[in-house]
């Protein structure tokens, strides 16, 4: 999936990866995407509940050796 | 229109701290319009230097110990700053963020932080040695704010 923006939330723990990505959004233009590495697997769920209350749809959510990868567009 | 939040953190050991700083740095990631008053113990978490924050392994049995540990051995001086210090590293080396970078995520985020005036004033703390932007007030301002949220804590 193409991205503009990348963010590796590695290593962090909650909630840092949200902390995080609500940072790296801040600064990005509607309708821009954002691609997030976490290795908290408590990520999964947190970044769907980031994404229905703050209304930034989360395009995909996916495992690829051990980290998480989410694509998040800004609304 | 934006979900609000009302925290009381009213304790000032490490592992009480967490909650009301994780929660309100969340909710206003999320969004929330959030407020945290910090009352008795709870003051400590709003003081420039958070050295004093601290955790006890006294009279707290359901932390896990790397050896099991008598109370009396518990008890020894400087215990308290062993156990802080081994707690500390163990937040750092699972990513857990620190308790001043929530915090600072907090006032970036526009987190209220109101100081309970009373407690101020009881224990003598000299207002100079808290965090900038702290409000001064008492139980009816936050029952004002209370009120009106979808989410009520007392931590």
């Amino acid at each position: 999936m193409n991205f503009d923006k990348e963010f590796d939330a590695s290593g962090l723990s909650c909630p840092l990866p949200i902390l995080k990505t609500k940072k790296a959004l801040a600064d990005m233009a509607s309708g821009q995407v954002l691609k997030l590495v976490a290795t908290d697997s408590g990520a999964i769920k947190d970044m769907q509940a980031f994404a229905d209350q703050t209304g930034n749809p989360l395009l995909s959510s996916a495992e690829e050796g051990g980290k998480y990868i989410f694509f998040m567009k800004k609304k | 229109m934006a979900k609000k939040m009302a925290i009381i953190a009213s304790k000032g050991t490490l592992d009480m701290a967490y909650p009301p700083f994780i929660l309100a740095s969340t909710a206003a990631a999320l969004g929330f319009e959030v407020q945290v008053f910090f009352t008795f113990y709870g003051l400590q978490l709003l003081r420039k230097d958070l050295s004093s924050v601290m955790i006890s392994p006294l009279a707290n049995p359901a932390m896990p110990m790397p050896v099991p540990m008598p109370v009396v051995v518990q008890m020894l001086p400087g215990m308290e700053s062993m156990a802080t210090m081994m707690m500390k590293q163990k937040l750092k080396k699972h990513g857990v963020a620190s308790l001043q970078e929530l915090r600072e995520v907090c006032i970036e985020a526009g987190v209220k932080f109101i100081a309970c005036q009373m407690t101020v004033d009881l224990f003598e703390f000299d207002k100079s040695e808290f965090i900038d932007g702290v409000e001064w007030g008492g139980a009816a301002m936050f029952l004002g704010f209370a009120g009106e949220t979808d989410i009520c804590l007392f931590v």
